[in-house]
């Protein structure tokens, strides 16, 4: 199953919130992307060559990367996970706080302190749903402070990542899904609650709550949100 | 009906005879041509005063003989901490020819610090839970030697919502919180630059609402303090007024506040469109032309379009008045000019008042007047526009002329398109609005980043324009938009629709009956009834 963890702030249980903010992550609250952490991985490889071979794998990649995207994320999830085959899961494990201090952190959106504490302030649960995987984001969670997390997580076999997400794979419509089947079971009212993405792809999961908010979106989400009287947010 | 007599008291009040010349309404971005029923009032703004000769002298003498207190540069000493505050985009209305007034004071006002060894010295646009000016907006009000030289360090907008930038200095005796910008609470001295357009604006207003937070602001801009004022244009008998007092006395006796308040005159058009300022009676073959040639152009021209150009067209309004000193006696020298330059006499409340809307409110400069903004115009604005009684009698029929477009300002107005389409459908009760939904915008982390990094007005903002139409709602019996395109943009505000103004006053007499007296308010420019 996906990653789901209770962050343990305990702010969520201790006021029996009725509704919660859902947030993407990558563009959202962060200005980087999947191929950012990829790039920093490909980077950090053992030994000088490996690391050339690596990065420049993952430049090349970057168009087919971006038409895949375009075309349908399930079909770049399947491009793109597939560049971690052969790495350990002890190596991700180990970069994963120095990836959070040297990229992730940096590009987090000013805005976004904001936003979160205006939202923990109401009383919402604050739920990270995430197409980024676990590894990447534990650090984050902690930093801003989320409730719990969904995120993607790699296969691995005898430690070594196989390339392929277990299922089910958090993008689109599961995210949708996957937060439909989480306030039911915790008793939380989708029409109270919100959510906030900047990409086109997450459209499903910001038409199951009642305040869906785009943020610094891309241009078809821009235009869907207009069309849709939605409130557009820059938190740069 | 009986019929009112025919006396004039103001050369402002005009009838309608069987060969008098249509008249000019306003249509929202376009213009109506209208013949009236013959004996129709028709009420015109009083003409321009003169304005002063020679602002900065005036504004000069103003700071060196202020009321009750010592002249501004006895007040000034090096190391000390200034902020000044001035008035946000909603005034004046359109926006005022360039030089602004408040970069003519700001001038005079820079070069007196400067001159006395201050240099902390910030300047803070009151905006209020108003929309934050644009950076070109900014640039515009103020010049660009002061721009340069502030922006965007020393010269920003006020954030209500900023949790470290709101410090509370008090509570009423009716338990009022007052919350205000911590940089002017911190100030040795704060000045506020005042233009005032409407007699609602300055005195306790100017620090207590441009600088408070919503916490504030909610304590009055709420239903029962505008269904008593009587009107809200009338300080004397306004309860939104007293209210602000309240909260004003408390800032002036936390804060050392030295007050700038200045008066126009209501010379809104000028050249291309100066026939507006006229009797259509009085018209020459040069004004129809005029006239006929700006209708036809707008005719031609797509909404965004015309939009852009109205905007850009800018007031050539003069100074009239200008005092400093403490907030009271300034604000009532000020008001007893404004008053000289709107009060038009009127006698005898009507059974029909017509108006049309224009383009413009305080809320949309460079924007839309969306659905809710028409709704205060015609409820807030309009109706309000009186001193002693009400232009319409009590439940009398109000004609607006307006296309009613559903159209709204994604970036200025977000909480208003939700607003409108999600509540007003399910109530009007302004009560019910206030005690069910007004937090839940109000504290909508979406609506609040939009207000904070973007230039979006404050989530709570929709409800305060529905109040403020608060007491016209409960006085007016029905309201009849002429030339609305939709018929669900009227239903949703409660109101009724006709495609004509000839329709609209058929609709009217068979609420009112057959003989009603009709008054048509031809603003803008600003009048106010000065009903006997």
């Amino acid at each position: 199953m996906t990653a789901l963890v209770k962050a343990g702030n305990g702010q969520g249980e201790a006021n029996s919130p009725r509704a919660a903010a859902f947030y993407d992550l990558d563009g959202t609250l962060v200005s980087t992307n999947l191929v950012h952490s990829l790039g920093y991985f490909a980077r950090n490889q053992q030994g000088l060559a490996r690391s050339v071979v690596k990065s420049l794998r993952t430049l090349v990649g970057v168009p087919l990367f971006l038409a895949a995207d375009f075309y349908s994320r399930k079909v770049f999830n399947n491009i793109f996970f597939k560049r971690y085959k052969g790495e350990s899961k002890d190596r991700l494990r180990y970069l994963c706080e120095e990836l959070f201090e040297e990229v992730i952190k940096p590009s987090i959106r000013p805005g976004a302190y904001e936003l979160i504490a205006k939202s923990k302030s109401l009383g919402l649960r604050q739920v990270l749903v995430t197409g980024a995987l676990d590894y990447t984001v534990m650090p984050l969670i902690e930093h801003l402070g989320f409730d719990d997390y969904v995120a993607n997580r790699l296969e691995f076999v005898d430690g070594i990542a196989t390339g392929r997400l277990l299922p089910p794979v958090m993008a689109s419509a599961t995210k949708a899904s996957w937060i439909r089947v989480y306030a039911e079971r915790e008793g939380l009212s989708l029409s109270d609650s919100y959510c906030y993405t900047d990409s086109m792809s997450d459209l499903p999961m910001l038409s199951v709550v009642g305040h869906p908010t785009a943020v610094n979106p891309d241009m078809r989400l821009r235009a869907t949100a207009i069309r849709h009287d939605w409130p557009i947010v820059d938190l740069s | 009906m009986r019929a009112l007599p025919r006396r004039k008291l103001d050369d402002s009040v005009v009838y309608i005879d069987s060969d008098s010349a249509p008249r000019i309404l306003f249509y929202g971005e376009d213009f109506w041509l209208e013949d009236f029923p013959v004996g129709t009032r028709v009420i015109y703004p009083r003409p321009p005063m003169q304005g002063l000769p020679n602002p900065q002298a005036a504004i000069r003498h103003a700071l060196n003989h202020p009321h009750d207190c010592d002249p501004l540069f006895a007040q000034l000493y090096p190391g000390m901490k200034v902020t000044i505050a001035i008035d946000d985009i909603s005034l004046p209305l359109p926006m005022m020819a360039t030089p602004d007034l408040r970069q003519t004071i700001l001038e005079i006002l820079l070069e007196m610090l400067d001159a006395h060894g201050v240099d902390d010295v910030h300047i803070i646009i009151a905006n209020s839970l108003h929309r934050k000016m644009t950076e070109w907006e900014m640039k515009r009000c103020v010049g660009r030697k002061i721009w340069s030289d502030f922006y965007p360090d020393r010269y920003y907008n006020h954030d209500a919502e900023d949790p470290d930038g709101i410090v509370q200095i008090g509570e009423t005796r009716h338990g009022e919180v007052v919350r205000i910008n911590r940089r002017a609470v911190e100030s040795d001295l704060v000045i506020y630059v005042n233009i005032n357009l409407v007699p609602m604006d300055g005195g306790h207003k100017s620090v207590g609402v441009g600088l408070c937070d919503y916490l504030t602001l909610r304590a009055h801009h709420e239903p029962v303090a505008i269904r008593e004022s009587d009107s809200y244009m009338d300080p004397q008998k306004s309860e939104l007024a007293r209210r602000c007092n309240r909260i004003g006395k408390i800032c002036d006796e936390v804060m050392n506040v030295f007050h700038i308040e200045t008066a126009i005159n209501n010379r809104m058009f000028k050249g291309q469109m100066d026939f507006l300022m006229k009797n259509e009676d009085e018209f020459t073959e040069f004004d129809r032309l005029k006239f006929e040639g700006v209708k036809w152009a707008l005719s031609k021209m797509p909404g965004p379009a015309k939009r852009k150009l109205l905007h850009s067209i800018p007031a050539a309004y003069e100074l009239i008045a200008c005092h400093a000193g403490k907030t009271e006696p300034v604000h009532d020298a000020i008001l007893e000019r404004s008053f000289e330059q709107y009060a038009v006499k009127v006698r005898g409340q009507c059974d029909i008042l017509v108006s049309g809307i224009p383009y413009i409110s305080p809320y949309n400069c460079n924007s839309i007047l969306n659905p809710l903004l028409v709704q205060v115009m015609a409820l807030g604005y309009l109706h309000n526009f009186y001193r002693g009684k009400p232009v319409l009698k009590k439940d009398g029929v109000l004609i607006i002329a307006h296309p009613c477009h559903d159209e709204f300002d994604h970036e200025h107005h977000p909480s208003y398109i939700e607003f409108f389409n999600r509540l007003l459908p399910e109530t009007r009760d302004a009560m019910e609005l206030r005690e069910k939904y007004e937090l839940e915008f109000a504290h909508n982390p979406s609506y609040i980043e939009m207000y904070r990094r973007g230039n979006a007005y404050h989530g709570a903002h929709p409800f305060f324009m529905w109040y403020w139409g608060e007491n016209g709602r409960q006085h007016i019996g029905k309201v009849i938009v002429a030339g609305a395109k939709n018929a669900h943009v009227p239903e949703i505000l409660g109101w009724e629709r006709a495609d004509s103004m000839a329709e609209a006053l058929a609709m009217a007499k068979s609420y009112t009956g057959p003989s009603p007296e009709i008054t048509l308010m031809h603003h803008p420019p600003i009048l106010i009834a000065d009903m006997e």
